[in-house]
């Protein structure tokens, strides 16, 4: 099938772009395209219009510093996990993004515009919620910024307006001492995981997130749980689902394996 | 109502052509329809497959997955354009012939591109990295084992230090692989 008609713009500023945005009564930011289009092409979207953003410059820079990764709206999954001081300063970031699509789709795909999409089977909006992260979003009437915590409203569904573009979007930094993993198991490689986990370990906390075992992405803290424990205290506030690629059953299997897993790798790598 | 049509520049292995078409093209049906470059396939139309792969600046990118409005300013490459000037096969596709890493030829397009750009980032792949250069590519036919192997052999022959490397264009292999039927 092939997409229903729409207005294009492609605006070559982002005040211009948010003008654009404000005036149409349903248009839909594109950014990498690799989610919007399959969606377009399928029909399960039909917005009235398109406003491509890739034209506006400035929107590609990453920004490392002692705080964080600050990552702007253009920048490719492909650039983030590339960038040589991103993972000194959070290796949760790299790690993560290794496990995003194919290099192909990564050439393409935004790291925000993943995050804004809102897939809980997606890999950076449970990193952004486990690290505390936020989004900044711009609009005709300002900008604001949006904690991870807050951004996240149901199925692909963010706290980001219709007349909102977010322009970046901030991973704080690893502090001292702490320790993160993440793995995740698919039927292929690049595919979307049927479960994985992330962690943060930092002295007695532990935290960790999940990818494709729950509606929105969540995360869970596991503080003080033993172990052997530590799946079914996951599992606890998880709702892993059955497809044609799993059944639910496994995939709460796959999330005490990995929980496990992850947690000691994390713990290791604290150490 | 009639969709309003833009007026854009593609520019498509070295060439630059002028189309009119909708914004809802995808560019790998304005590759095909508008270009009439009909070597880029078409299988998934939502990212999976990697038959439509093309190389935008130099990146291989899924066609199915771009506007052609979107792709102004841009070089994009194609399978077509992978041939030496005198149009015979480039290291790559010489591969692919040699190693038997195609049968019916659907998805070879998407996996030339890719192998393409990748063995100019690494032109040394390890058997692990020749793998994971075509992860993204899916085949019917082969089972992939002659695939890898082609993406092995491409490196040699892209490899102007290896005996088989550069080899003039026309030139058969020196010794022919054995390809099974
Ligand atoms: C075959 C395939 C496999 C994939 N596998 C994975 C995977 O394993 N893990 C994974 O996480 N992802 C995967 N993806 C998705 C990929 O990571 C996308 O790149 C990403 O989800 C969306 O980024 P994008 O820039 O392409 O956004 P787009 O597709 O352009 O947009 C997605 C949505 O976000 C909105 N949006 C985008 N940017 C902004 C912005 N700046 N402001 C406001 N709204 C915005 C759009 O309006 C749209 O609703 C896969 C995609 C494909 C095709
Ligand atoms: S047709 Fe584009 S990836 Fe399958
Ligand atoms: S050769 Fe037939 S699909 Fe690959």
């Amino acid at each position: 099938m092939k997409p229903a008609p729409f207005a294009y713009h492609r605006p070559t500023t982002l005040a211009e772009a948010l003008e654009t945005l404000a005036g149409e009564s349903y248009a839909k930011v594109l950014a990498g395209g690799q989610s919007l289009v399959p969606l377009l092409s399928m029909r399960i979207a039909a917005p009235h219009a398109l406003v491509d953003i890739t034209a506006i410059p400035g929107l590609d820079t990453i920004e490392v510093s002692e705080a964080g990764v600050r990552v702007g709206a253009l920048v490719r999954h492909a650039d983030l996990l590339a960038h040589p001081d991103v993972r000194r300063v959070q290796p949760l970031v790299p790690e993560a993004l290794a496990h995003v699509a194919h290099a192909t789709i990564r050439n393409r795909g935004t790291t925000v515009g993943s995050i804004v999409h809102a897939d809980a089977a997606a890999e950076m909006p449970v990193v952004l919620s486990l690290l505390g992260g936020s989004v900044e979003a711009a609009s005709t009437g300002g900008t604001r910024t949006i904690p991870a915590e807050e951004l996240f409203l149901g199925p692909m569904e963010s706290a980001l307006r219709p007349d909102e573009i977010a322009t970046s979007a901030f991973f704080p930094a690893l502090p001292a001492g702490a320790g993160v993993a993440f793995e995740e198991i698919s039927r292929r490689q690049g595919d979307y995981a049927l479960a994985g986990v992330a962690a943060v370990v930092h002295g007695e906390s532990v935290r960790a997130g999940f990818v494709s075992v729950s509606d929105v992405p969540t995360v869970v803290d596991l503080t003080g749980v033993p172990d052997d424990e530590l799946g079914e205290a996951a599992l606890a506030h998880l709702d892993p689902a059955e497809d044609i690629h799993a059944t639910a059953g496994y995939r709460a299997q796959l999330v005490r394996t990995l929980v496990r897993r992850v947690v000691t790798k994390a713990r290791e790598a604290a150490a | 109502m009639s969709e309003e049509l833009h007026r854009i520049r593609l520019s498509v292995n070295g060439v630059t052509r002028e189309v009119e078409l909708p914004a809802r093209r995808l560019l790998s049906d304005a590759l095909r329809h508008d270009l009439g470059l009909t070597g880029t396939h078409v299988g998934c139309e939502h990212g999976v497959c990697g038959a439509c792969t093309v190389l935008v600046d130099g990146q291989p990118v899924r066609a199915c997955l771009m506007f052609a409005v979107s792709a102004v300013d841009t070089e994009i490459t194609t399978v077509e354009g992978l041939t030496r000037e005198d149009g015979s096969l480039g290291p790559v596709q010489q591969a692919f012939a040699e190693c038997h890493g195609l049968q019916c030829g659907f998805c070879t397009p998407g996996f030339l591109t890719t192998v393409t750009a990748c063995l100019r980032e690494n032109p040394h792949p390890s058997h692990d990295e020749a793998r994971e250069m075509v992860a993204g590519n899916l085949c019917r036919c082969t089972g992939y084992q002659n695939i890898v192997k082609a993406v092995e052999r491409a490196a040699e022959l892209a490899d102007p230090q290896h005996p088989d490397g550069q080899r003039p264009v026309g030139q058969q292999p020196d010794a022919p692989v054995e390809v099974q039927r």
